[in-house]
């Protein structure tokens, strides 16, 4: 496999983010209540992380190490400013529901995590492509766990009904549970126990 | 990584402020009139949605200018207040409801024990919106807002021109619970509120929204609204937002003003 090729396809399941770094889980639970918010968000988050890695992978050689930190926030802040004003300007009634979470990317450990482990030390592609496949990671799970909420929480995908609920006059009783951030956890827990079965080599050692 | 100098550490520091500062405000501003649209045309489309007038995102504006008369309001005295009074702070065309509910001159603080809406301050000065038929006022809609559980939530209520019947509500802005609180977006339980009485025939306030379900066959389900279920707090915002609004410390001097002569306002 490529170099490239590789960066890219790691991150969606063997060296998964959030299942198998465990990083990013707040807003996996904020906003995957629908797949419409939860496919949005992920957008927003590979826009983000492939080009503050791109950014900060292209004046790596400039940067001191001591406020190293802060000028890779400024770079993080400033995209995720520009990604929320462009969904205001073009995606209102998406914007409205993301609220603030769109702003919270600033503090996804994914992107900070990315910029401090890659993009400090590699070339501006390979971080560039890094950026992307761990969001391409991050939506993986994001829209696995969006897409079992919305379906028991609420009876629909991407708000198309599927079960037909009964506050609608269908026959599917939705599960509460499900709609709130609890309901998050338990899937986020599953998938993790399912990606860990299907490779077995995640699996640590037993002392 | 590079050398440590007190000098580069200043200039990469300086450097990275002035791009990055750069490239949002670029952003900012060139994004700013979309986004103040965007926001006009959704407090549009809910006044429009409450007063069940056609809200499609092209025609909107039309139906807007040509049905809706927006009036402010000062409501301790329930009159209309004249453009020529309007100022940079109170300006309907600029009215943001938390800016003047803040203003120490146009916002007001509401007595202890009062204060059913969870609000703490609320603006002196409220826009209402006249839904005009050919040159007859056919009805009335008032902005509402007041704490769920998580946030405060903005709506709309529109009234006949009776000032009773309550011809249609709607929620434009809140953080309630998906699927649970967040059902105030629920259109099914939006048109719930189509034709409840606002107020009895002696003009006492009456509505509030109760838990469960409201049982037709009694005398008051006309003032009921059936709550949301699973969301207790978030219907008991709901009932202290629309029992304040139109209460006394709300709309209710207005009311009254608008129940002797409507078209005065105009």
């Amino acid at each position: 496999m490529g170099i490239y090729k590789k960066t890219l396809l790691a991150p969606v399941f063997q060296e998964n983010p959030i299942g198998v770094q465990i990083l990013g889980i707040c807003s996996a639970l904020a906003v995957t209540t629908k797949l419409e918010t939860a496919f949005v968000m992920c957008v927003a988050v590979i826009f983000v992380t492939a080009f503050s890695s791109l950014t900060i992978s292209l004046v790596r050689g400039q940067i001191p190490g001591s406020i190293r930190i802060i000028v890779e926030m400024t770079v993080i802040a400033s995209l995720v400013i520009i990604v929320d004003e462009f969904l205001q300007a073009f995606a209102y009634e998406m914007s409205k529901q993301l609220s603030v979470f769109v702003g919270l990317i600033i503090t996804n450990c994914i992107v900070l995590g990315r910029a401090e482990a890659v993009a400090l030390k590699k070339p501006p592609g390979i971080s560039f492509v890094d950026g992307i496949g761990n969001g391409l990671g991050y939506s993986v799970m994001l829209l696995a766990v969006a897409f079992f909420r919305e379906l028991l929480g609420s009876g629909r995908l991407f708000g198309y009904p599927v079960l037909l609920s009964q506050s609608t006059g269908g026959w599917y009783p939705p599960n509460g549970l499900f709609l709130l951030a609890p309901s998050g956890f338990i899937i986020v827990g599953l998938l993790i126990w399912a990606l860990r079965t299907w490779k077995p080599d995640l699996q640590e050692e037993e002392e | 990584m590079s050398d440590e100098s007190m000098k580069k550490t200043v200039i990469v520091a300086a450097a990275v402020c002035i791009v990055c500062s750069l490239l949002v405000s670029t952003a900012e501003v060139n994004l700013r009139e979309f986004r103040f649209k965007n926001k006009k045309l959704d407090r549009i489309r809910n006044i429009l949605k409450a007063a069940e007038l056609p809200s499609g995102r092209d025609e909107a504006f039309r139906v807007y200018d040509e049905r809706v008369r927006p009036v402010l309001v000062d409501l301790r005295s329930g009159k209309p207040v004249p453009r020529s009074d309007f100022n940079d702070v109170l300006n309907i065309d600029s009215f943001d409801i938390r800016r003047i509910a803040d203003d120490s001159k146009y916002g007001r603080s509401i007595p202890e024990g009062r204060d059913i809406s969870g609000l703490s301050r609320v603006p002196g000065y409220m826009p209402i919106y006249f839904i005009l038929e050919g040159e007859e006022v056919r009805s009335i809609v008032f902005p509402v807002y007041g704490r769920g559980l998580w946030s405060t939530m903005y709506g709309f209520i529109a009234l006949d021109r009776d000032v009773k019947t309550i011809r249609g509500f709607t929620i434009y802005d809140h953080g309630e619970t998906p699927g649970l609180g967040g059902e105030v977006d629920n259109p099914r339980w939006k048109r719930s509120w189509k034709g409840k009485q606002a107020f009895d025939e002696a003009g006492n306030l009456r509505i509030s929204v109760v838990k469960g379900a409201v049982d037709a066959s009694r005398p008051d389900a006309p003032y009921h609204i059936e709550g949301l279920s699973g969301a207790t707090l978030t219907t008991q915002g709901l009932n202290g937002m629309v029992r304040f609004w139109l209460g006394e410390n709300g709309y209710s001097t207005l009311i009254q003003g608008l129940r002797e002569d409507v078209h005065g306002y105009l």
